[in-house]
Protein backbone atom coordinates (compact mmCIF):
# COMPACT_ATOMS: atom_id res chain seq x y z
CA UNK A 1 0.00 0.00 0.00
CA UNK A 2 2.78 2.16 -0.04
CA UNK A 3 3.95 2.42 -2.97
CA UNK A 4 0.57 3.35 -3.82
CA UNK A 5 0.19 6.10 -1.60
CA UNK A 6 3.15 7.74 -2.49
CA UNK A 7 2.38 7.38 -6.25
CA UNK A 8 -0.84 9.09 -5.49
CA UNK A 9 0.92 11.68 -4.25
CA UNK A 10 2.54 11.99 -6.77
CA UNK A 11 -0.28 12.89 -9.41
CA UNK A 12 -0.12 16.47 -10.40
CA UNK A 13 -3.14 17.98 -9.17
CA UNK A 14 -4.78 21.13 -9.99
CA UNK A 15 -3.79 22.58 -12.93
CA UNK A 16 -1.39 25.78 -12.56
CA UNK A 17 -2.58 28.62 -15.02
CA UNK A 18 0.40 28.00 -17.38
CA UNK A 19 -0.85 24.91 -18.40
CA UNK A 20 -4.03 26.73 -19.76
CA UNK A 21 -2.36 28.52 -21.79
CA UNK A 22 0.34 26.08 -23.08
CA UNK A 23 -2.62 23.95 -23.82
CA UNK A 24 -4.36 26.38 -25.65
CA UNK A 25 -1.19 26.84 -27.56
CA UNK A 26 -1.52 22.86 -28.11
CA UNK A 27 -5.29 22.86 -29.60
CA UNK A 28 -4.55 26.29 -31.89
CA UNK A 29 -1.97 24.52 -33.42
CA UNK A 30 -4.14 21.29 -33.78
CA UNK A 31 -6.93 23.41 -35.07
CA UNK A 32 -4.22 25.54 -37.86
CA UNK A 33 -2.78 21.86 -38.64
CA UNK A 34 -6.25 21.03 -39.84
CA UNK A 35 -7.11 23.97 -41.67
CA UNK A 36 -3.65 23.52 -43.42
CA UNK A 37 -4.35 19.66 -44.13
CA UNK A 38 -7.88 20.16 -45.19
CA UNK A 39 -8.40 23.47 -46.70
CA UNK A 40 -11.13 22.75 -48.43
CA UNK A 41 -13.79 24.56 -45.72
CA UNK A 42 -11.39 27.56 -45.55
CA UNK A 43 -11.39 27.82 -49.56
CA UNK A 44 -15.03 27.94 -48.88
CA UNK A 45 -14.83 30.76 -47.07
CA UNK A 46 -12.85 32.72 -49.32
CA UNK A 47 -14.78 31.79 -52.47
CA UNK A 48 -17.84 32.52 -51.39
CA UNK A 49 -17.79 36.17 -50.76
CA UNK A 50 -15.21 36.22 -54.16
CA UNK A 51 -17.92 35.11 -56.13
CA UNK A 52 -20.36 37.34 -54.69
CA UNK A 53 -18.37 40.12 -54.99
CA UNK A 54 -18.10 39.86 -58.80
CA UNK A 55 -21.95 38.79 -59.16
CA UNK A 56 -22.75 41.97 -57.33
CA UNK A 57 -20.48 44.52 -58.94
CA UNK A 58 -20.26 42.94 -62.82
CA UNK A 59 -24.11 41.82 -62.82
CA UNK A 60 -25.46 44.13 -60.64
CA UNK A 61 -23.49 47.04 -60.11
CA UNK A 62 -24.07 49.13 -62.95
CA UNK A 63 -27.67 49.39 -61.93
CA UNK A 64 -27.38 48.98 -58.29
CA UNK A 65 -24.43 51.76 -58.61
CA UNK A 66 -26.54 54.22 -60.59
CA UNK A 67 -29.23 54.30 -57.74
CA UNK A 68 -26.47 55.36 -55.04
CA UNK A 69 -27.61 59.00 -53.68
CA UNK A 70 -25.21 61.68 -55.69
CA UNK A 71 -23.62 59.09 -58.63
CA UNK A 72 -22.96 59.38 -61.32
CA UNK A 73 -25.03 57.01 -63.60
CA UNK A 74 -22.30 56.47 -66.11
CA UNK A 75 -20.26 55.48 -63.56
CA UNK A 76 -22.28 53.08 -61.42
CA UNK A 77 -20.16 50.25 -61.83
CA UNK A 78 -17.17 51.73 -59.78
CA UNK A 79 -19.08 53.38 -57.50
CA UNK A 80 -20.66 50.52 -56.43
CA UNK A 81 -17.71 48.72 -56.01
CA UNK A 82 -16.65 50.96 -53.37
CA UNK A 83 -19.68 50.89 -51.87
CA UNK A 84 -20.21 47.19 -51.34
CA UNK A 85 -16.63 46.57 -50.20
CA UNK A 86 -17.05 47.44 -47.04
CA UNK A 87 -20.16 44.80 -46.64
CA UNK A 88 -18.49 42.03 -48.64
CA UNK A 89 -15.32 42.14 -46.41
CA UNK A 90 -17.34 42.40 -43.33
CA UNK A 91 -19.48 39.23 -44.74
CA UNK A 92 -16.24 37.30 -44.99
CA UNK A 93 -15.84 37.33 -41.51
CA UNK A 94 -19.11 36.36 -40.81
CA UNK A 95 -19.00 33.47 -43.55
CA UNK A 96 -15.98 32.06 -40.78
CA UNK A 97 -18.19 31.14 -37.99
CA UNK A 98 -19.81 28.44 -39.75
CA UNK A 99 -16.03 27.06 -40.22
CA UNK A 100 -15.60 27.12 -36.79
CA UNK A 101 -19.14 26.07 -36.10
CA UNK A 102 -18.55 22.72 -38.35
CA UNK A 103 -15.26 21.91 -36.66
CA UNK A 104 -16.57 22.36 -33.06
CA UNK A 105 -19.57 19.71 -33.73
CA UNK A 106 -17.32 17.38 -35.67
CA UNK A 107 -15.11 17.21 -32.68
CA UNK A 108 -18.03 16.59 -30.50
CA UNK A 109 -19.07 13.92 -32.46
CA UNK A 110 -15.95 12.45 -33.29
CA UNK A 111 -15.84 12.30 -29.37
CA UNK A 112 -12.62 13.51 -29.23
CA UNK A 113 -14.32 16.70 -26.71
CA UNK A 114 -15.45 14.13 -24.37
CA UNK A 115 -11.86 12.60 -24.48
CA UNK A 116 -10.16 16.38 -23.79
CA UNK A 117 -12.60 16.54 -21.00
CA UNK A 118 -11.52 13.20 -19.29
CA UNK A 119 -8.18 14.72 -19.31
CA UNK A 120 -7.25 17.66 -17.47
CA UNK A 121 -7.73 20.20 -19.42
CA UNK A 122 -9.50 23.60 -18.66
CA UNK A 123 -12.33 24.04 -21.45
CA UNK A 124 -11.33 27.59 -21.75
CA UNK A 125 -8.20 26.17 -23.88
CA UNK A 126 -9.97 23.80 -25.71
CA UNK A 127 -12.86 26.96 -26.82
CA UNK A 128 -9.67 29.20 -27.28
CA UNK A 129 -7.80 26.78 -29.42
CA UNK A 130 -11.15 26.62 -31.76
CA UNK A 131 -11.26 30.48 -31.63
CA UNK A 132 -7.81 31.96 -32.46
CA UNK A 133 -7.75 29.49 -35.09
CA UNK A 134 -10.98 31.01 -36.65
CA UNK A 135 -9.71 34.35 -35.97
CA UNK A 136 -6.38 33.68 -37.57
CA UNK A 137 -8.54 32.58 -40.51
CA UNK A 138 -10.78 35.12 -40.71
CA UNK A 139 -7.84 37.52 -41.18
CA UNK A 140 -6.64 35.21 -43.94
CA UNK A 141 -9.58 35.26 -45.35
CA UNK A 142 -10.16 38.88 -45.38
CA UNK A 143 -7.31 39.92 -46.76
CA UNK A 144 -7.24 37.70 -49.74
CA UNK A 145 -10.52 38.80 -50.30
CA UNK A 146 -9.59 42.73 -50.54
CA UNK A 147 -6.72 41.39 -52.69
CA UNK A 148 -9.00 40.57 -55.08
CA UNK A 149 -11.29 43.39 -54.85
CA UNK A 150 -8.39 45.81 -55.83
CA UNK A 151 -7.65 43.86 -58.60
CA UNK A 152 -11.17 44.39 -60.06
CA UNK A 153 -10.57 48.39 -59.42
CA UNK A 154 -11.59 49.10 -55.52
CA UNK A 155 -9.75 52.09 -54.93
CA UNK A 156 -9.34 53.16 -50.67
CA UNK A 157 -7.72 56.57 -49.85
CA UNK A 158 -6.89 55.16 -46.18
CA UNK A 159 -3.52 56.37 -44.65
CA UNK A 160 -1.32 53.94 -43.08
CA UNK A 161 -3.10 54.87 -39.63
CA UNK A 162 -6.48 54.21 -40.98
CA UNK A 163 -5.01 50.66 -42.58
CA UNK A 164 -3.80 49.80 -39.27
CA UNK A 165 -7.53 50.53 -37.87
CA UNK A 166 -9.08 48.19 -40.24
CA UNK A 167 -7.12 45.53 -39.65
CA UNK A 168 -7.23 46.00 -35.21
CA UNK A 169 -11.43 45.61 -36.53
CA UNK A 170 -11.15 42.69 -38.38
CA UNK A 171 -9.89 41.14 -35.65
CA UNK A 172 -11.80 42.21 -33.19
CA UNK A 173 -14.95 41.50 -35.60
CA UNK A 174 -13.73 37.96 -36.23
CA UNK A 175 -12.49 37.74 -32.62
CA UNK A 176 -16.29 37.81 -32.21
CA UNK A 177 -17.93 36.08 -34.51
CA UNK A 178 -15.45 32.52 -33.49
CA UNK A 179 -17.05 32.82 -30.39
CA UNK A 180 -20.56 33.09 -31.46
CA UNK A 181 -19.55 29.80 -34.29
CA UNK A 182 -18.02 28.52 -31.54
CA UNK A 183 -20.95 28.75 -29.22
CA UNK A 184 -22.95 27.93 -31.93
CA UNK A 185 -21.12 24.25 -33.33
CA UNK A 186 -21.89 23.39 -29.32
CA UNK A 187 -25.60 23.90 -29.79
CA UNK A 188 -25.84 21.80 -32.48
CA UNK A 189 -26.63 18.19 -32.64
CA UNK A 190 -25.19 17.30 -35.65
CA UNK A 191 -22.70 19.09 -38.03
CA UNK A 192 -25.12 19.58 -40.37
CA UNK A 193 -27.00 21.84 -38.17
CA UNK A 194 -23.53 23.22 -37.16
CA UNK A 195 -23.04 24.42 -40.76
CA UNK A 196 -26.56 26.00 -41.15
CA UNK A 197 -27.18 27.60 -37.64
CA UNK A 198 -24.09 30.58 -38.79
CA UNK A 199 -26.71 31.83 -41.90
CA UNK A 200 -28.20 34.00 -39.82
CA UNK A 201 -24.79 35.98 -39.24
CA UNK A 202 -24.32 36.42 -43.16
CA UNK A 203 -27.53 37.21 -43.49
CA UNK A 204 -27.42 39.99 -41.20
CA UNK A 205 -24.96 42.18 -42.78
CA UNK A 206 -27.58 42.16 -46.02
CA UNK A 207 -29.99 43.90 -43.56
CA UNK A 208 -28.04 46.61 -42.80
CA UNK A 209 -26.04 49.36 -44.72
CA UNK A 210 -23.31 46.89 -46.47
CA UNK A 211 -25.31 46.54 -49.98
CA UNK A 212 -27.74 49.53 -50.39
CA UNK A 213 -28.03 52.30 -47.92
CA UNK A 214 -30.56 52.09 -45.22
CA UNK A 215 -32.06 55.30 -46.32
CA UNK A 216 -33.93 52.83 -49.36
CA UNK A 217 -35.69 50.65 -47.12
CA UNK A 218 -38.95 50.78 -45.70
CA UNK A 219 -39.32 52.71 -42.04
CA UNK A 220 -39.54 50.18 -40.26
CA UNK A 221 -36.55 47.78 -41.20
CA UNK A 222 -34.31 51.09 -41.49
CA UNK A 223 -34.53 50.91 -37.28
CA UNK A 224 -33.25 47.94 -37.25
CA UNK A 225 -30.80 48.04 -39.87
CA UNK A 226 -29.02 51.49 -38.72
CA UNK A 227 -28.35 50.01 -35.24
CA UNK A 228 -27.87 46.18 -35.35
CA UNK A 229 -24.15 45.58 -35.09
CA UNK A 230 -23.19 44.46 -38.52
CA UNK A 231 -23.83 47.82 -39.68
CA UNK A 232 -21.52 49.89 -37.28
CA UNK A 233 -18.97 47.35 -38.71
CA UNK A 234 -19.77 48.29 -42.25
CA UNK A 235 -19.64 51.96 -41.44
CA UNK A 236 -16.46 51.93 -39.64
CA UNK A 237 -14.42 49.96 -42.57
CA UNK A 238 -16.20 52.14 -44.95
CA UNK A 239 -15.30 55.33 -43.44
CA UNK A 240 -11.45 54.37 -42.78
CA UNK A 241 -11.14 52.73 -45.94
CA UNK A 242 -13.02 55.75 -48.11
CA UNK A 243 -12.97 58.72 -45.98
CA UNK A 244 -17.13 58.75 -44.95
CA UNK A 245 -18.07 60.28 -41.84
CA UNK A 246 -17.37 58.20 -39.01
CA UNK A 247 -18.99 58.90 -36.20
CA UNK A 248 -19.77 56.95 -33.41
CA UNK A 249 -20.01 54.01 -35.42
CA UNK A 250 -16.11 52.98 -34.00
CA UNK A 251 -17.52 53.20 -30.53
CA UNK A 252 -20.00 51.45 -31.45
CA UNK A 253 -17.98 48.49 -32.93
CA UNK A 254 -15.75 47.93 -30.26
CA UNK A 255 -18.59 47.77 -27.77
CA UNK A 256 -20.20 45.37 -29.85
CA UNK A 257 -17.78 42.96 -30.68
CA UNK A 258 -16.80 43.18 -26.37
CA UNK A 259 -20.40 42.54 -25.93
CA UNK A 260 -20.76 39.64 -28.81
CA UNK A 261 -17.45 38.01 -27.61
CA UNK A 262 -18.19 38.13 -24.01
CA UNK A 263 -22.12 36.60 -25.16
CA UNK A 264 -19.84 33.83 -27.17
CA UNK A 265 -18.13 33.35 -24.45
CA UNK A 266 -20.37 32.51 -21.64
CA UNK A 267 -22.67 30.58 -24.03
CA UNK A 268 -20.17 28.16 -25.64
CA UNK A 269 -18.83 27.93 -21.72
CA UNK A 270 -21.66 27.06 -20.32
CA UNK A 271 -22.46 24.32 -23.23
CA UNK A 272 -19.05 22.88 -22.75
CA UNK A 273 -19.61 20.86 -19.58
CA UNK A 274 -23.18 19.83 -20.28
CA UNK A 275 -22.99 18.66 -23.64
CA UNK A 276 -20.20 16.75 -24.52
CA UNK A 277 -21.51 13.52 -23.93
CA UNK A 278 -23.73 12.26 -26.63
CA UNK B 1 -8.20 0.94 3.69
CA UNK B 2 -7.56 2.93 0.96
CA UNK B 3 -6.87 -0.31 -1.36
CA UNK B 4 -9.64 0.40 -3.38
CA UNK B 5 -9.21 2.16 -6.33
CA UNK B 6 -12.74 3.11 -7.27
CA UNK B 7 -15.41 2.88 -4.52
CA UNK B 8 -19.23 4.15 -5.40
CA UNK B 9 -21.84 4.12 -3.25
CA UNK B 10 -25.63 4.52 -3.10
CA UNK B 11 -25.23 6.16 -6.99
CA UNK B 12 -27.96 7.06 -8.85
CA UNK B 13 -28.78 8.71 -12.49
CA UNK B 14 -31.88 9.28 -14.15
CA UNK B 15 -32.71 11.22 -17.35
CA UNK B 16 -36.07 12.94 -17.91
CA UNK B 17 -37.79 10.37 -15.60
CA UNK B 18 -35.83 7.52 -16.93
CA UNK B 19 -33.74 5.72 -14.17
CA UNK B 20 -30.05 4.62 -15.51
CA UNK B 21 -28.70 3.83 -12.33
CA UNK B 22 -30.44 2.70 -9.26
CA UNK B 23 -28.58 2.78 -6.07
CA UNK B 24 -25.28 1.32 -7.33
CA UNK B 25 -22.49 0.13 -5.19
CA UNK B 26 -19.45 -1.22 -6.58
CA UNK B 27 -15.26 -1.28 -5.35
CA UNK B 28 -12.37 -1.88 -7.50
CA UNK B 29 -9.01 -2.85 -5.35
CA UNK B 30 -6.03 -1.33 -6.73
CA UNK B 31 -4.54 -3.24 -9.85
CA UNK B 32 -7.03 -5.59 -10.31
CA UNK B 33 -9.57 -5.86 -13.27
CA UNK B 34 -13.17 -5.51 -13.36
CA UNK B 35 -15.99 -6.30 -15.31
CA UNK B 36 -19.26 -4.46 -15.61
CA UNK B 37 -21.42 -7.13 -17.53
CA UNK B 38 -24.81 -5.85 -18.78
CA UNK B 39 -27.03 -6.08 -21.78
CA UNK B 40 -27.60 -2.36 -23.52
CA UNK B 41 -29.25 -0.18 -21.69
CA UNK B 42 -27.94 -1.22 -18.50
CA UNK B 43 -26.15 1.58 -17.33
CA UNK B 44 -23.27 0.78 -18.04
CA UNK B 45 -21.87 3.17 -20.33
CA UNK B 46 -23.78 5.53 -17.57
CA UNK B 47 -21.23 4.63 -14.53
CA UNK B 48 -18.59 5.43 -16.93
CA UNK B 49 -19.18 8.30 -17.38
CA UNK B 50 -20.17 9.75 -13.82
CA UNK B 51 -16.38 7.82 -13.24
CA UNK B 52 -14.75 9.92 -15.63
CA UNK B 53 -16.02 13.06 -14.82
CA UNK B 54 -18.32 13.61 -17.81
CA UNK B 55 -21.29 13.20 -16.08
CA UNK B 56 -22.71 14.39 -12.58
CA UNK B 57 -24.63 12.05 -10.73
CA UNK B 58 -27.69 12.57 -9.16
CA UNK B 59 -27.18 10.93 -5.75
CA UNK B 60 -24.13 8.73 -4.06
CA UNK B 61 -20.71 8.87 -3.61
CA UNK B 62 -18.02 8.04 -5.75
CA UNK B 63 -14.27 8.28 -5.33
CA UNK B 64 -11.63 7.25 -8.46
CA UNK B 65 -8.09 7.29 -6.60
CA UNK B 66 -9.14 8.44 -3.46
CA UNK B 67 -10.28 11.70 -5.42
CA UNK B 68 -14.26 12.65 -4.85
CA UNK B 69 -15.65 12.43 -8.66
CA UNK B 70 -17.71 15.55 -8.11
CA UNK B 71 -15.45 17.73 -5.99
CA UNK B 72 -12.03 17.06 -7.60
CA UNK B 73 -12.49 16.98 -11.32
CA UNK B 74 -8.70 17.42 -11.44
CA UNK B 75 -7.38 15.42 -9.55
CA UNK B 76 -9.32 12.41 -11.08
CA UNK B 77 -8.88 13.24 -14.57
CA UNK B 78 -4.94 13.51 -13.92
CA UNK B 79 -5.61 9.62 -12.71
CA UNK B 80 -7.87 8.07 -15.64
CA UNK B 81 -7.78 7.45 -18.74
CA UNK B 82 -10.77 6.40 -20.61
CA UNK B 83 -11.34 4.65 -24.25
CA UNK B 84 -15.00 5.08 -24.99
CA UNK B 85 -16.93 3.32 -26.96
CA UNK B 86 -17.01 5.24 -29.96
CA UNK B 87 -13.22 6.12 -30.96
CA UNK B 88 -12.03 9.66 -29.93
CA UNK B 89 -9.57 10.37 -32.38
CA UNK B 90 -8.55 13.12 -34.21
CA UNK B 91 -10.16 12.02 -37.44
CA UNK B 92 -7.99 14.75 -39.20
CA UNK B 93 -4.57 13.90 -38.18
CA UNK B 94 -2.18 11.08 -38.23
CA UNK B 95 -2.02 8.24 -35.81
CA UNK B 96 1.37 9.93 -34.91
CA UNK B 97 0.10 13.78 -34.76
CA UNK B 98 -2.46 11.73 -32.31
CA UNK B 99 -0.69 10.56 -30.09
CA UNK B 100 1.46 13.67 -30.10
CA UNK B 101 -1.40 16.12 -29.17
CA UNK B 102 -1.83 13.57 -26.27
CA UNK B 103 1.91 13.77 -25.25
CA UNK B 104 1.79 17.64 -25.25
CA UNK B 105 -1.73 17.65 -23.52
CA UNK B 106 -0.18 15.84 -20.62
CA UNK B 107 2.93 17.76 -20.56
CA UNK B 108 5.21 15.30 -20.80
CA UNK B 109 7.83 17.72 -22.77
CA UNK B 110 9.51 17.36 -26.04
CA UNK B 111 11.73 15.14 -25.65
CA UNK B 112 9.39 12.15 -23.40
CA UNK B 113 6.84 13.17 -25.46
CA UNK B 114 8.62 11.86 -28.80
CA UNK B 115 10.11 8.80 -26.86
CA UNK B 116 6.75 7.77 -25.75
CA UNK B 117 5.01 8.16 -29.10
CA UNK B 118 7.63 6.11 -30.33
CA UNK B 119 7.11 3.44 -28.15
CA UNK B 120 3.37 3.27 -27.73
CA UNK B 121 3.75 3.33 -32.15
CA UNK B 122 5.88 -0.01 -31.85
CA UNK B 123 3.80 -1.34 -28.62
CA UNK B 124 0.70 -1.16 -30.86
CA UNK B 125 1.50 -2.18 -33.98
CA UNK B 126 1.12 1.05 -35.82
CA UNK B 127 4.52 2.17 -36.79
CA UNK B 128 3.67 1.57 -40.79
CA UNK B 129 0.29 3.60 -40.58
CA UNK B 130 1.86 6.33 -38.08
CA UNK B 131 1.90 8.66 -41.37
CA UNK B 132 -0.62 8.09 -42.61
CA UNK B 133 -4.39 10.26 -42.27
CA UNK B 134 -7.16 7.92 -40.41
CA UNK B 135 -8.57 7.90 -43.25
CA UNK B 136 -7.09 4.70 -44.17
CA UNK B 137 -7.27 3.06 -40.44
CA UNK B 138 -9.12 -0.49 -40.09
CA UNK B 139 -11.59 0.13 -37.24
CA UNK B 140 -9.11 -1.86 -35.34
CA UNK B 141 -6.35 0.10 -35.99
CA UNK B 142 -8.65 3.17 -34.56
CA UNK B 143 -9.20 1.31 -31.32
CA UNK B 144 -5.91 0.41 -30.78
CA UNK B 145 -4.57 3.97 -31.59
CA UNK B 146 -7.61 5.21 -29.34
CA UNK B 147 -6.28 2.94 -26.17
CA UNK B 148 -2.49 3.99 -27.07
CA UNK B 149 -3.71 7.57 -26.54
CA UNK B 150 -5.35 7.14 -23.38
CA UNK B 151 -2.22 5.23 -22.13
CA UNK B 152 0.44 8.17 -22.96
CA UNK B 153 0.99 8.85 -19.47
CA UNK B 154 0.75 5.62 -18.12
CA UNK B 155 -3.05 6.20 -15.75
CA UNK B 156 -2.93 4.39 -12.39
CA UNK B 157 -6.96 3.98 -13.37
CA UNK B 158 -8.44 2.98 -16.96
CA UNK B 159 -11.98 2.63 -18.04
CA UNK B 160 -12.57 0.76 -20.87
CA UNK B 161 -16.13 0.83 -22.23
CA UNK B 162 -16.97 -1.92 -24.20
CA UNK B 163 -13.29 -1.97 -25.62
CA UNK B 164 -14.16 -4.97 -28.02
CA UNK B 165 -17.08 -3.90 -29.71
CA UNK B 166 -17.09 -4.19 -33.42
CA UNK B 167 -13.51 -5.94 -33.50
CA UNK B 168 -12.47 -8.85 -35.38
CA UNK B 169 -11.17 -11.98 -33.27
CA UNK B 170 -7.38 -11.28 -33.77
CA UNK B 171 -8.01 -7.25 -33.01
CA UNK B 172 -10.07 -8.22 -29.59
CA UNK B 173 -6.71 -10.80 -28.59
CA UNK B 174 -4.89 -8.02 -29.16
CA UNK B 175 -6.86 -5.58 -27.15
CA UNK B 176 -6.97 -8.16 -24.65
CA UNK B 177 -2.89 -9.00 -24.16
CA UNK B 178 -2.90 -5.39 -23.92
CA UNK B 179 -5.13 -5.13 -20.98
CA UNK B 180 -3.46 -8.10 -19.53
CA UNK B 181 -0.09 -6.09 -19.74
CA UNK B 182 -1.72 -2.66 -18.14
CA UNK B 183 -2.70 -4.99 -15.22
CA UNK B 184 0.81 -6.83 -15.17
CA UNK B 185 2.14 -3.32 -14.64
CA UNK B 186 -0.20 -2.36 -11.65
CA UNK B 187 -2.63 -1.05 -13.25
CA UNK B 188 -6.67 -0.82 -12.34
CA UNK B 189 -8.89 -1.28 -14.95
CA UNK B 190 -12.32 -1.22 -15.14
CA UNK B 191 -14.15 -2.79 -18.09
CA UNK B 192 -17.55 -2.75 -19.27
CA UNK B 193 -18.63 -5.77 -21.26
CA UNK B 194 -22.08 -7.39 -23.35
CA UNK B 195 -19.45 -10.11 -24.28
CA UNK B 196 -19.40 -12.98 -21.21
CA UNK B 197 -16.48 -14.47 -22.68
CA UNK B 198 -14.41 -11.17 -22.46
CA UNK B 199 -15.38 -10.96 -18.79
CA UNK B 200 -14.69 -14.11 -17.72
CA UNK B 201 -11.10 -13.88 -19.70
CA UNK B 202 -10.13 -10.52 -18.00
CA UNK B 203 -11.55 -9.88 -14.93
CA UNK B 204 -10.76 -10.80 -11.51
CA UNK B 205 -14.33 -9.53 -10.42
CA UNK B 206 -17.80 -8.99 -12.58
CA UNK B 207 -20.72 -6.82 -11.46
CA UNK B 208 -23.22 -7.71 -13.33
CA UNK B 209 -25.33 -4.68 -13.91
CA UNK B 210 -29.46 -5.12 -15.13
CA UNK B 211 -31.79 -2.36 -15.29
CA UNK B 212 -29.26 0.23 -13.84
CA UNK B 213 -29.31 -1.94 -10.50
CA UNK B 214 -26.00 -4.21 -9.67
CA UNK B 215 -27.87 -7.93 -9.48
CA UNK B 216 -24.87 -9.95 -8.81
CA UNK B 217 -20.88 -9.64 -8.12
CA UNK B 218 -18.17 -11.83 -7.27
CA UNK B 219 -15.44 -13.73 -9.02
CA UNK B 220 -16.10 -15.37 -12.55
CA UNK B 221 -16.06 -19.09 -10.62
CA UNK B 222 -18.65 -17.27 -7.72
CA UNK B 223 -20.96 -16.22 -9.95
CA UNK B 224 -20.75 -19.65 -11.70
CA UNK B 225 -21.26 -21.46 -8.44
CA UNK B 226 -24.75 -19.08 -8.35
CA UNK B 227 -26.51 -21.35 -11.06
CA UNK B 228 -26.60 -25.19 -10.99
CA UNK B 229 -27.21 -26.84 -13.98
CA UNK B 230 -23.46 -28.14 -14.46
CA UNK B 231 -23.64 -31.69 -17.12
CA UNK B 232 -21.90 -34.09 -18.51
CA UNK B 233 -22.58 -34.85 -22.20
CA UNK B 234 -22.08 -38.71 -23.53
CA UNK B 235 -21.81 -39.32 -27.35
CA UNK B 236 -23.14 -42.82 -28.36
CA UNK B 237 -22.50 -44.86 -31.22
CA UNK B 238 -25.81 -45.57 -32.46
CA UNK B 239 -29.69 -45.37 -30.93
CA UNK B 240 -29.18 -48.60 -29.38
CA UNK B 241 -26.62 -47.19 -27.22
CA UNK B 242 -28.45 -44.43 -26.38
CA UNK B 243 -31.42 -46.49 -25.80
CA UNK B 244 -29.25 -48.60 -23.61
CA UNK B 245 -27.56 -45.39 -21.71
CA UNK B 246 -31.06 -43.59 -21.42
CA UNK B 247 -32.22 -46.34 -19.29
CA UNK B 248 -29.26 -46.43 -17.38
CA UNK B 249 -29.75 -42.69 -16.19
CA UNK B 250 -33.21 -41.62 -15.35
CA UNK B 251 -32.92 -38.34 -15.19
CA UNK B 252 -31.13 -37.44 -18.34
CA UNK B 253 -32.12 -35.96 -21.64
CA UNK B 254 -31.70 -37.30 -24.84
CA UNK B 255 -30.84 -35.81 -27.88
CA UNK B 256 -31.93 -38.10 -30.60
CA UNK B 257 -30.34 -36.71 -33.48
CA UNK B 258 -26.84 -35.54 -32.36
CA UNK B 259 -27.15 -39.33 -30.84
CA UNK B 260 -25.78 -37.84 -27.28
CA UNK B 261 -27.48 -37.79 -23.69
CA UNK B 262 -27.16 -35.12 -20.81
CA UNK B 263 -26.77 -36.47 -17.68
CA UNK B 264 -26.94 -33.66 -15.03
CA UNK B 265 -23.46 -33.71 -11.99
CA UNK B 266 -20.49 -31.76 -12.03
CA UNK B 267 -17.31 -32.68 -12.96
CA UNK B 268 -16.30 -34.13 -9.79
CA UNK B 269 -13.89 -37.80 -10.49
CA UNK B 270 -15.96 -39.17 -7.63
CA UNK B 271 -18.94 -38.19 -10.48
CA UNK B 272 -17.31 -39.29 -13.49
CA UNK B 273 -16.17 -42.43 -12.39
CA UNK B 274 -19.91 -43.09 -11.29
CA UNK B 275 -21.08 -42.97 -14.38
CA UNK B 276 -18.39 -45.04 -16.51
CA UNK B 277 -19.02 -47.33 -13.74
CA UNK B 278 -22.28 -47.69 -14.44
CA UNK B 279 -21.81 -48.05 -18.28
CA UNK B 280 -19.21 -50.70 -17.63
CA UNK B 281 -21.29 -52.74 -15.60
CA UNK B 282 -24.20 -52.28 -18.45
CA UNK B 283 -21.65 -52.92 -21.58
CA UNK B 284 -22.53 -49.89 -23.06
CA UNK B 285 -19.79 -47.90 -25.66
CA UNK B 286 -19.55 -44.60 -25.88
CA UNK B 287 -17.76 -42.75 -28.32
CA UNK B 288 -17.04 -39.54 -26.68
CA UNK B 289 -17.57 -37.76 -22.92
CA UNK B 290 -17.40 -34.52 -22.10
CA UNK B 291 -17.58 -32.13 -19.05
CA UNK B 292 -20.04 -28.58 -19.13
CA UNK B 293 -19.51 -26.95 -16.28
CA UNK B 294 -21.96 -23.65 -16.04
CA UNK B 295 -21.00 -21.15 -18.23
CA UNK B 296 -21.05 -16.72 -17.31
CA UNK B 297 -23.89 -17.49 -20.64
CA UNK B 298 -25.91 -19.36 -17.61
CA UNK B 299 -25.31 -16.97 -15.11
CA UNK B 300 -26.32 -13.80 -17.76
CA UNK B 301 -29.71 -15.38 -18.47
CA UNK B 302 -30.47 -17.24 -14.78
CA UNK B 303 -29.82 -13.41 -13.62
CA UNK B 304 -30.95 -10.72 -16.27
CA UNK B 305 -32.92 -12.83 -18.83
CA UNK B 306 -35.83 -14.06 -16.96
CA UNK B 307 -37.19 -10.88 -15.97
CA UNK B 308 -37.90 -8.40 -17.74
CA UNK B 309 -38.94 -5.87 -15.21
CA UNK B 310 -41.00 -2.26 -16.16
CA UNK B 311 -38.82 0.71 -16.51
CA UNK B 312 -35.98 -1.13 -17.78
CA UNK B 313 -33.92 1.42 -20.46
CA UNK B 314 -33.57 -0.26 -23.68
CA UNK B 315 -32.17 2.12 -25.71
CA UNK B 316 -28.74 3.25 -25.99
CA UNK B 317 -26.24 6.49 -24.85
CA UNK B 318 -27.81 9.67 -23.21
CA UNK B 319 -29.91 12.39 -23.41
CA UNK B 320 -27.97 15.76 -24.32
Amino acid sequence: MTTLTARRQATPRGRRPSHTVADAITMLRRNLLHMVRYPGLSMFTILGPVVILLLLVFVFGGTLGAGLPGVDPASGRDAYLAYVMPGILVITIAGTASGASITVAMDMTEGITARFRTMSISRAAVLAGHVVGNTIQAIIAVALVLGVGLLVGFRPTAGVAEWFAVAGLTVLVSFAVSWLGVAMGMQSKTVETASNLPMILTILPLLGSGFVPTGSMPEWMQSFAQYQPFTSFIETVRGLLLGTPLGWNPMLAIGWCALLSVAGYVWSMALYERTSVR
Amino acid sequence: MTSSAIDVHGLCKSYGGRVVLDDVDLSVAAGTVTALLGPNGAGKTTTVHILSTLVRPDGGTAFVNGCDVLRDHDGVRAAIGVTGQFSAVDGLLTGEENLQLMARLRHLGAKRSKARVTELLEQFDLVEAARKPLATYSGGMRRRLDLAMTLVQAPSVIFLDEPTSGLDPRSRHTVWDIVRDLVAQGTTVLLTTQQLAEADELADRIAVLDGGRIVAEGTPDELKRLVPGGHIRLRLPDSAALDAASRLFGESARDEAGLALTVPGDGTVGALRGILDRLDAAGVEVDDLSIHTPDLDDVFFALTGTKDRPGRVDTKGTES
